[in-house]
């Protein structure tokens, strides 16, 4: 086969990680797992890469961690371990279910949620189910280390704003949630052709009594970036939680994406009715999680 | 080139390679561990898949350097002191391996699953194992035996499943596994990708990717240039006929004049290595001058259509088969009902898993030449000398291959070899050349070994797939329930070059009316060129596309007519006695109605109802019949040479060998036919040991196509057999050898009213599927089958056919099309063609009727292609006994079905991947 790559590396620091793509010098790549760099180089979609960078072997980053109120998750973990880690299905349930569905077995063993985040699609599973946590990553360069919103990374389809030429996604975090909290996560597919959603959302409710106190709702496909969907959380805060309600952020949430017919995946109006019918779906399993049980 | 040093299968390894390496090539190449195969290299198949520090990865897109300090488990490393692992074993046992090549896959990660299950004392559960294999693909199985035999391997005890049959003679009826099926799961097993030949070069081919256009000019001056490039060969340098076919010779080895479909060859480059072949590729400068391409099978007949080929008088229409009976003029007179309707099936790609692979020898080849030994000889135990142009391939038909090389190398047919290797899958689509004659070309253009490997997306783009079409049927009864007559027009998309399409198509016509004696029959179809992928054979052959429009229909009358859809069936049903479409009289082994009662008695057990509502899905049984020809028919002469050989083992006796060129691609032959020849020679079947596909050493089968290695290679290793056993009488003790020519029996080509076929089998399936109201998603929960074949000669390599060929079906109702766009291939990727994995495998009910065929080895039929017919339409009548919709076009897409389901529409005319609304037709083809 032709070679999708020259040269591998596995450094087992950051600030290695960091020198590599400077001496690249824009040649370089950094990958999880990269199922999805190198499927899509291997069918000639991308032009050959100089050096790919694997991220998976940084010393300190292949783990789960708990720091203060965040389950902070290293960019060398699998979408496979944060399926199964008992934390996230208890406190990030939407996360683990979203990472569950990414690909097959074999492809979650080796993909993480920081390849997935960097890659920006506009429907990446597992990044759907972060935003709804108000999930947060971690950005490192030369410059020194900050966190920003993961919303906040995403300049188009396939587009990320982390600059790979000179900067790596290092962590991810998101806010453990409460007993007062429950989140859910489910997509919509359709067997044939290619895997990619008709549409991935998920939701994060935070409840007292049958109040909602605060919410985060995120989905893709609907626009060119997942969107974190404001607008349709903010009809819920402060409001009880009832069908009418829910019925109420679908609207919102309606009123605020132009959605579209992709050819072989879904026409318009399919997709609006996924999101009519799936969306309170979702909102009353994060109810009903509310409370602790699961 | 750095230093990797990982431990494969408990050994370490240590050694120099170049880290822009994939896992998968270090394994197959650096290691020459070539268990771990190839099927796609996107991450789709998960044939590769090995373990990782336990864990299933596919190697396909794993960089080598991942593994680095690894430890790496493949299925060669499973067995311990010759001891097969559990999963191995049980694999063997439930007959979980046919053509092998995703056996590798599919126990490796199973291997994960209970390693780690294990590990915390946890039970596997089938959901587990569902979950788990969800991207471990297998196009043969069905999955219903890979899972039970993994359930049996975590310490359950879960017998194989075998349904009921005679009691079996002293062989033959007995269930064993397919006697190469232990090499498979060994990872032993070679497929022609897995053979390495010293001096061997690697070739490529330059396709058109245009569907129609002039060439200009060729200029591979740069191409030929290029270091490392041996040769560089276009229509120019052809020394014989520049065309193959197998019943039309009109398609080019190497295009010179024009290209008619984007996947036209121009030219082949051999290479010391891929990446400079595929480098001389681009190298090589085609100039067009395109032309504009029909695409659309009525479109090629209408008068200013572009010409596929221009020099035929019939311009497009490459045939028009016409089947008549009776009148149907007063047939629809007579007719109390009439149900009218038009429906699409649409182009299919076989997907099997093991893409196209030849390995050309050239003549006088030596390999202590380059420094080596040759691996496949060394097997057969021969000489290292090939004398002969020799080709390796996994192809249906050896001897059509060998012909078609030897008339473009411009040699007799004699001075060509082709040796047949383990194909991992054909179902039809390895029935035409593919790199067979390129690579033969090129070995002897360079006088080195030349191996021709496609990629999947090559092999996607390449050869020719199942006939979409559209066909308008009416079918007429009376108010008892009795048909009167049926008419129907076809159109069938040849595409660029004949294959099959005659053959196919004629089958689909002959067949269209369904497996119902009706008085009066009318079919006509039109099966056309166009400048779309080429269509040919594809397990069910036409009938699998007229059935869906017959079985429809049925279903819409019996609703007019307020009869049960079973009970009409039976009214109608072929039966002993009754005469078909084309006037032939069933004088025996008609099973029809025994399958249809086995059905209707295991669907309706208990409680039955036809339809209900389980929270918000809806589930609805959906019934279909049908019927399937054994043999090429038609008048073609069918006829098959076995040789069998036979001598003295001074530990085992009396044993046996059967050599015929017949293919065996999963299917399970070789089992069929030591057994049909150990049952005659009074032996165990493990004495017979087979030696099929060299067309030295092996007489003609002739080729593994209509269903018929069983019924005519089986009575030709019988009788071979029964030849030798003569022999033996009067020379005991001896080796002797025996050939014998059987030849099936006789028959008539279409419109003499004579005997069409020698055999017909016969089907009924029952579906129970769930629609899920919220999304319009459809899911196959069961299906209960009945199969007459006539005489189960191995129940369990049989029922691995049907549920394979079931699944198959499920696949092309459901989820599979092959979308093109004015010529162009969008699914030209497999990532954009699925075919059902174990998540879509339903359980299945299996009922084996045996209505003997006194011609046929120990009364059997064929039966390869019976069970990938009917199970398309009983979805969409399961479909419409849930909604109320009746879909028109396959793959039923859950978007169009929702929407009707919603506005209480009464039909759905868009298939997954239709553009344009189904065409209308008129009855007798006035296009």
């Amino acid at each position: 086969m032709t070679s999708a790559w020259n040269n591998y590396f596995a450094p087992d620091t950051v600030a290695d990680a960091l020198d590599i793509l400077q001496r690249y010098d824009g040649q370089a790549r950094v990958i999880g797992g990269g199922t999805d760099l190198l499927v899509e180089t291997r069918r000639g979609l991308r032009r050959p890469i100089e050096a790919i960078v694997d991220a998976t072997r940084i010393g300190g980053l292949g783990a789960i961690t708990e720091e203060d109120e965040y389950i902070v998750i290293g960019c060398g973990v699998s979408h496979t371990t944060i399926v199964n880690d008992p934390r996230i299905i208890r406190y990030g349930t939407c996360l683990s279910e979203s990472c569950g569905v990414i690909g097959g077995p074999q492809v979650r063993n080796t993909g993480t949620l920081a390849g997935n985040v960097a890659h920006a699609l506009p429907a990446g599973d597992g990044t759907i189910g972060l935003l709804a946590l108000g999930g947060e990553v971690e950005i490192t360069s030369s410059n020194g280390v900050c966190w920003i919103p993961a919303k906040d990374t995403f300049a188009g389809p396939g587009r990320s704003h982390i600059d790979r030429h000179r900067e790596i996604l290092t962590r991810i975090r998101f806010r453990r949630t409460t007993d007062n909290e429950g989140s859910a996560h489910c997509r919509v597919m359709r067997p044939q052709g290619l895997c990619l959603p008709i549409i991935s959302m998920a939701t994060r409710l935070e409840l007292h009594g049958d109040m909602i106190t605060s919410a985060g709702i995120s989905m893709g496909p609907v626009g060119p970036v997942p969107w974190f969907a404001e607008p349709a959380a903010a009809v819920l805060v402060g409001q009880p939680a009832s069908a009418q309600q829910f019925g109420k952020a679908v609207e919102a949430a309606l009123e605020n994406i132009t959605l579209r017919t992709s050819k072989y995946r879904a026409t318009e109006e399919y997709r609006e009715t996924m999101i009519r019918t799936h969306l309170p779906i979702i909102l009353e399993t994060a109810v009903r999680r509310a409370g602790g049980s699961q | 080139m750095s230093r990797l040093q990982m431990t494969v299968n408990g050994s370490p390894v240590d050694i120099e390679v170049d880290e822009s390496r994939y896992l998968s090539d270090v394994l197959r190449d650096e290691l020459r561990l070539t268990g771990t195969k190839i099927g796609c290299a996107e991450a789709e198949c998960g044939i590769c898949t090995v373990l990782v520090d336990g864990t299933p990865i596919v190697s396909c897109v794993y960089p080598a350097f991942k593994a680095q300090g690894r430890h790496i488990e493949t299925i060669e490393g499973l067995e311990h002191d010759g001891k097969l692992h559990a999963l191995q074993q049980a694999f063997l046992d439930h007959g979980a391996v046919q053509c092998g090549i995703c056996t590798p896959g599919l126990i490796m990660t199973a291997k994960g699953l209970l390693d780690r299950k294990a590990a915390v004392n946890e039970t596997v559960s089938e959901a587990d194992i569902r979950a788990a294999l969800k991207d471990s693909y297998c196009r043969c199985t069905g999955y219903q035996s890979v899972i039970n035999a993994i359930l049996q391997a975590s310490g359950q005890d879960v017998p194989p499943y075998l349904p009921e049959t005679r009691a079996p003679e002293s062989e033959v009826g007995k269930p064993r596994p397919n006697p190469n099926a232990l090499a498979k799961i060994r990872g032993s097993a070679r497929f022609t990708d897995d053979y390495h030949f010293p001096g061997m070069l690697f070739a490529r081919t330059k396709r058109a990717h245009v569907p129609h256009a002039r060439i200009v000019s060729i200029d591979a001056a740069a191409a030929r240039e290029l270091d490392g490039v041996h040769a560089v060969l276009t229509h120019e340098d052809i020394p014989g006929r520049n065309a193959h076919g197998v019943v039309s010779v009109d398609w080019p080895v190497l295009c010179g004049l024009k290209v008619r479909y984007a996947g036209d060859a121009v030219a082949i480059v051999a290479a010391d290595n891929e990446a400079i072949a595929t480098a001389a590729l681009d190298l090589i400068n085609v100039e067009y001058e395109e032309l504009p391409a029909v695409t659309d099978p009525i479109a090629a007949l209408q008068p200013n259509a572009p010409q596929v080929h221009s020099e035929r008088p019939d311009g497009n229409l490459l045939k028009h088969i016409k089947v008549g009976k009776g009148n149907i003029d007063t047939g629809f007179a007579a007719a109390d009902v009439i149900v009218d309707q038009t429906y699409r099936t649409p182009t299919t790609e076989h997907l099997f898993l093991e893409p196209e692979c030849s390995i050309g020898v050239p003549a006088g080849y030596d390999p202590t030449r380059f420094g080596g030994t040759c691996d496949a000889l060394a097997e057969r135990g021969e000489t290292a000398r090939h004398a002969k142009t020799t080709i390796y391939v996994g192809s249906q038909i050896p001897y059509a291959d060998r012909d078609q090389a030897a008339a473009t190398l411009g040699v007799e047919a004699n001075d060509v070899r082709v040796v047949a290797t383990l194909m991992g899958g054909g179902f039809g689509g390895k029935e035409d050349i593919t790199g067979q004659i390129h690579a033969a070309l090129l070995a002897e253009a360079t006088k080195q070994p030349v191996k021709m490997l496609y990629s999947r997306q090559e092999s996607l783009l390449v050869h020719p797939k199942r006939h979409a079409t559209v066909i308008r049927m009416r079918t007429g009864a009376t108010k008892d329930g009795k048909l009167v007559a049926v008419e129907a027009t076809l159109y069938g998309d040849g595409g660029a070059y004949a294959s099959l399409s005659e053959k196919v198509l004629t089958r689909a016509t002959t067949h269209a009316s369904g497996p119902y004696d009706i008085p009066n029959v009318r079919v006509d179809c039109f099966a056309t060129y166009t400048n779309n992928v080429p269509a040919g054979a594809f397990r069910g052959f036409g009938v699998t596309q007229s059935c869906f429009a017959a079985e429809s229909n049925m279903d819409i009358l019996a609703g007019k007519l307020g009869l049960d859809p079973v009970e009409f069936r039976r009214r109608n049903a072929l039966d002993v006695g009754s005469t078909t479409v084309t006037g032939q009289v069933m004088r025996e082994s008609v099973g029809l109605h025994e399958c249809i009662d086995r059905v209707d008695a295991d669907m309706r057990d208990g409680d039955f109802r036809w339809t209900w509502d389980e929270g918000h899905k809806r589930l609805a049984w959906g019934l279909a019949i049908g019927y399937k020809n054994t043999g090429l028919g038609g008048g073609a002469p069918d006829k098959a040479t076995a040789e069998v050989e036979a001598w003295q083992d001074p530990e085992k006796g009396l044993v046996a060998e059967v050599r015929i060129s017949s293919a065996e691609m999963g299917q399970g032959l070789p089992g069929v036919l030591a057994s049909c020849a150990a049952e005659e020679l009074g032996i165990p079947t493990e004495s017979v040991s087979v030696l099929l596909g060299d067309t030295d050493v092996c007489p003609d089968g002739g080729p593994t196509t209509a269903s018929r290695q069983t019924f005519v290679s089986g009575n030709a290793a019988r009788l071979a057999a029964r030849d030798v056993a003569e022999m033996l009488a009067e020379a005991p003790g001896t080796r002797v050898v025996a050939q014998h020519e059987y030849w099936a029996p006789a028959t008539q080509p279409l419109g003499t009213g004579g005997d069409m076929h020698v055999a017909f089998s016969f089907v009924a399936q029952a579906a129970l599927c769930e629609i899920d109201m919220r999304s319009g998603e459809v899911q196959v929960r069961k299906i209960v089958a009945a199969h007459d074949v006539g005489r189960a000669i191995n129940p369990l390599t049989l029922e691995g056919q049907i549920e394979g060929g079931i699944v198959m079906c499920i696949g092309y109702a459901l989820t599979e099309h092959y979308i093109q766009e004015d010529g162009k291939p969008w699914t030209n990727v497999m990532a954009r063609y699925k075919t059902p994995s174990i998540t879509h495998a339903p359980p299945i009910v299996s009922h084996i009727v045996e209505h003997e065929l006194s011609t046929g080895p120990f009364g059997a039929k064929g039966m390869g292609e019976l069970p990938s017919i009917v199970t398309g339409p009983a979805i969409t009548n399961a479909i419409y006994n849930a909604t109320g919709v009746r879909v028109r076009s396959l793959p039923v897409d859950q978007d169009s079905l929702l929407q009707a389901i919603r506005a209480g529409a009464t039909e759905v005319e868009l298939g997954w991947g239709d553009r344009h609304p189904i065409p209308t037709i008129e009855f007798g083809g006035e296009h």
